[in-house]
């Protein structure tokens, strides 16, 4: 019965890496860059909810809708202001520049709000579900989380497929300048998908400070590294495959921590990826692009 | 023995037969042509004859010695060298550096002599820096010998490849559309060029294009290639006033 | 060590002295640097903060120009290079803390130490790169990143002590290695390694330095050199020419790891506790030294000892800014490289280096 109690905390912990995990796999289709400080914004969405539940006594859901709303301006403005001038650049530009943009994010907030640890009260208000007597104990917040997940990758694939702006997303991440030829306004692609991305943060930051109410400038970045690696597990530009590459991290990240050792959680589930990616090295579900010679 | 012999060659893609039943014989010395509409598999048999693919079936020898399905850096060992369709330089190196490459097999020392500057060092890249100026001398590329080779302009940007390849001391030259982007003016100094090349290296070349006034000009037999097949083989002038191969280029 | 060219043709021997030339600027700019900082020292001119920083500033400029070899001249961008240096720091610290009575000569124990680390370091370099090296650009990354996380968290949980049996090693605690009453604790898992002889100072630093950069160059300037720079240009190309893919890529990640090792042995010897933190060796550190190398100029050797001095100075000169240091840091960091690579500047320079040029011209 632990097992499964460990098998479903894992689960939702890979929803919430899967939400962020799929803003990076977003981002680096269209834009061929690693955001490095995707997984700050989560940090700086939940704070967002903090200040407006906590100090404004603002509604949760409104706070939520809010918080949504600051970071998906955060993304757009900061892709406008430190990204799109280095667009043609080399990629190792734009990762130290993003680098800077984690650095900057994570030292405002230490300005605004302090080092010290926050508690944050969860907006989740979904009871535990218990099953088999009281043996198994699903915790709301992991029901919800996962629902969130579920609803947002439908969300998303329909929006791919279906709208024109969707497949204006997909045209852009594959060919850019023929995208551009064809009339699609490429800028305004690449700012929607920043913008989609941040926005998913947001909720994940929300989703990840209910289920683990500590809340400090640090708290999105090793989550973000994760959701990284969960996107090149999953294979990175494939959007299933940030949602499989998610889950299976946080199944296997918390069943190490339960059965194995918290230290050694993060060595296994970076070894498991070591291992994964020499056997197939494009990720689960990536697409093996072979050079023309 | 011919110095190339290759016999059924064949390659397949996913579901696409690529290269089918591919025969070729070329003789030392010989200035080869392969020709054929774009799609036919030209590149590919370059490939597969330079090891970058291995093929399904069938037997590619080099001066008699079986080289199928050997890895691309042993081929070249064994004399094969090759240019591509799209010009690939050491973009960041210097132009005289780009044909010190090419030389790396044949003048060598270990990696512990050039970090500790011992006298092999000094002596094996005294005899690289000539062999190299040399061949760029050949080529009329020895004034940009220290310019970054991104910098040269088309047309000598693809001489220096040939000069690279050259460098590698190959029995068999095979160059891959080396007159594509070209001008007449241009197209005609390199027909020149690879004649020259022929005279003076003693070399054996293969080559795939397009220009017609290149391959007839130059080129002493020709195969023509169709869907991944060989259409026609022999002399030049025959294969080129075959009736078949204008169809196929020209089309009904 | 540094030989000068000798008699060559003319075309020869111009190109040689114009490459050692450069090679020699850096190796005087960075004489002249220890010179005035000694003087500054005996004359007690230097402030005890600055002191501090002498030994870990060698330390990070030995990162940088390594992690350059990886990153400019290999071409790869590797994530993890901290976790070499991790293991460096341990393998030399454990080594001088256990010997500590056996080889009473500090010099003679350090060297060795310096030596071990280099080695264990390069061993690491060669079992992370034989997997690693195939993989395609930012999945080598991670990867990379992923091997520098792991091998800091199994340094944390490790447990050695020797006695007059020999070593014990345990994952789990003190209590498990088992030890006699006489025998002593080397490594205490997250406590890391308390005790190793302070055997780092500034002028082992500088030679350390000195020697790196040597090492680089003449590797560089040489014929594996040319080989890994063409693989980082056009791998397909550099194999169509018979270049060895693999031997030389592994080559140069291995001697970049061992020399991020004797920086980590440097900087081992300068603390008393030597501990695994995610600050001193995780991803954090790989990527500061990362930031050096690409604001330093990728593949610029010069560049990065610069640049990693300054970047390491100013959050400690912008230290009576407090609390904005790293605010100010941060966007120091974003506006440089908005600044270096921003279209406009890219056309400003070009303008630039053509007027330039052109000046030249008429002037010859």
């Amino acid at each position: 019965m632990s097992f499964i109690s460990y098998l479903v905390t894992g689960i939702s912990l890979g929803s919430v890496y899967a939400i962020i995990a799929l803003g990076y796999t977003m981002v680096y289709g269209i834009a061929k860059m690693l955001n490095f400080a995707h997984g700050d914004v989560i940090m700086i969405g939940g704070y967002v909810v903090f200040v407006a539940v906590s100090n404004l006594g603002i509604d949760p859901y409104v706070a939520i809708l809010i918080s949504m709303a600051v970071c998906t301006v955060l993304g757009v403005v900061v892709e406008k202001v430190a990204y799109k001038p280095l667009r043609n650049a080399s990629p190792l530009a734009v990762l130290i520049t993003a680098i800077g943009v984690s650095y900057l994010l994570q030292n405002v907030a230490l300005l605004i709000f302090g080092s010290d640890t926050k508690a944050f009260t969860s907006v989740v208000t979904m009871k535990n579900i218990t099953l088999f007597d009281g043996q198994l104990i699903i915790p709301g917040v992991a029901v919800v989380t996962v629902l969130a997940c579920i609803v947002i990758m439908i969300g998303l694939s329909l929006f791919i497929k279906k709208t024109k702006a969707g497949r204006a997303m997909v045209a852009v991440s594959e060919d850019k300048g023929a995208a551009q030829l064809m009339g699609i306004n490429v800028n305004g692609t690449i700012s929607l998908t920043f913008a989609i991305g941040s926005g998913l943060a947001a909720i994940a930051g929300v989703l990840l400070c209910s289920a683990y109410p500590s809340l400090t400038p640090y708290t999105g970045a090793m989550p973000g590294i994760k959701a990284f690696v969960a996107a090149v597990f999953g294979g990175i530009g494939s959007i299933p495959g940030a949602m499989i590459g998610g889950i299976l991290l946080g199944i296997i990240e918390n069943l190490s921590k339960a059965y194995i050792s918290s230290q050694m959680a993060d060595a296994i589930v970076f070894a498991v990826l070591i291992i994964v990616l020499l056997v197939r090295p494009t990720g689960i579900l990536g697409k093996n692009i072979q050079e023309k010679v | 023995m011919a110095l190339l012999e290759v016999k059924n060659l064949g390659i397949s893609f996913g579901g696409l037969r690529a290269v089918n039943a591919f025969d070729i014989e070329i003789e030392k010395g010989q200035l080869y042509g392969l020709i054929g509409p774009n799609g036919a598999g030209k590149t590919t048999i370059f490939n597969l004859l330079t090891g970058v693919y291995k093929p399904d079936e069938g037997i590619i020898k080099l001066d008699g010695e079986n080289i199928t399905g050997k890895k691309a850096i042993d081929i070249n060992k064994a004399g094969i060298a090759r240019t591509f369709q799209n010009i690939r330089l050491f973009k960041d190196m210097s132009v005289k550096d780009n044909v010190k490459v090419g030389l790396h097999n044949h003048h060598s020392y270990s990696t512990l002599e050039g970090i500790l500057r011992l006298p092999r060092y000094f002596k094996v890249e005294k005899e690289m820096d000539e062999r190299a100026m040399e061949l760029l001398k050949v080529f009329d590329l020895d004034q940009e010998a220290d310019l970054l080779a991104s910098n040269l302009p088309y047309g000598k940007q693809r001489k220096l490849e040939i000069a690279r390849a050259l460098a590698t001391d190959p029995k068999l030259l095979l160059l891959d559309e080396p007159a594509a982007g070209m001008n007449p003016n241009e197209t005609k100094e390199l027909m020149d060029t690879i004649r020259f090349v022929r005279d003076k290296f003693d070399m054996t070349i293969l080559l795939i294009e397009h220009d017609m006034k290149l391959v007839s000009g130059i080129c002493e037999k020709l195969t023509v290639l169709n869907f991944g097949e060989v259409l026609m083989q022999g002399d030049t002038s025959t294969v080129l006033n075959d009736p078949q191969v204008i169809t196929a280029y020209l089309g009904e | 060590m540094i030989m000068m060219s000798e008699q060559k043709t003319a075309k020869g021997k111009l190109k040689l002295n114009k490459v050692t030339k450069n090679d020699l600027i850096t190796y005087l700019m960075v004489v002249t640097v220890y010179v005035i900082v000694e003087i500054l020292l005996k004359t007690g001119n230097l402030s005890s903060l600055l002191q501090g920083l002498l030994v870990p500033l060698c330390t990070y400029v030995i990162l940088a120009v390594s992690l350059n070899l990886t990153v400019g001249i290999l071409g790869e961008l590797s994530l993890g290079h901290a976790g070499f240096m991790c293991i460096g720091a341990f393998s030399s610290a454990l080594f001088s803390l256990g010997l500590k009575d056996s080889i009473a000569n500090e010099g003679v124990r350090f060297f060795l130490a310096i030596l071990i680390a280099a080695a264990c370091a390069a061993l690491c370099g060669i079992l992370v790169g034989i997997p690693v090296l195939r993989l395609k650009g930012d999945y080598l990354a991670i990867v990379t990143l992923a091997f520098g996380e792991i091998i800091k968290n199994i340094i944390n949980a490790i447990y050695l002590g020797v006695d007059s049996h020999g070593v014990h090693i345990s994952m789990k605690d003190t209590m498990a290695l088992g030890l006699e009453p006489d025998g002593k604790v080397l490594i205490k898992g997250a406590q890391g390694i308390t005790g190793t002889p302070h055997d780092s100072n500034f002028t082992i630093g500088v030679v350390l330095i000195l020697l790196s950069l040597i090492i680089i160059n003449n590797l560089v300037h040489s014929r594996t050199g040319r080989a890994v720079m063409s693989i980082r240009d056009n791998r397909i190309a550099a194999e169509s020419v018979g270049i060895n893919i693999t031997k030389y890529k592994l080559i140069a990640f291995t001697i970049s790891a061992s020399l991020a090792g004797v920086a980590g042995a440097l900087y081992s010897h300068n603390l008393s506790t030597l501990t695994a933190l995610p600050k001193n060796f995780g991803y954090n550190m790989s990527i500061m030294i990362l930031v050096f190398v690409v604001l330093g100029g990728i593949g610029n050797m010069r560049g990065s000892v610069i640049a990693a001095v300054i970047l390491t100075l100013l959050p400690e000169l912008l230290r009576g800014l407090n609390n904005y240091r790293m605010l100010i840091y941060a966007i120091v960091l974003i506006a440089m490289m908005l600044f270096n690579w921003s279209p406009h500047t890219v056309a400003w320079k070009e303008k630039m280096a053509a007027k330039l040029k052109r000046t030249k011209k008429e002037e010859a």
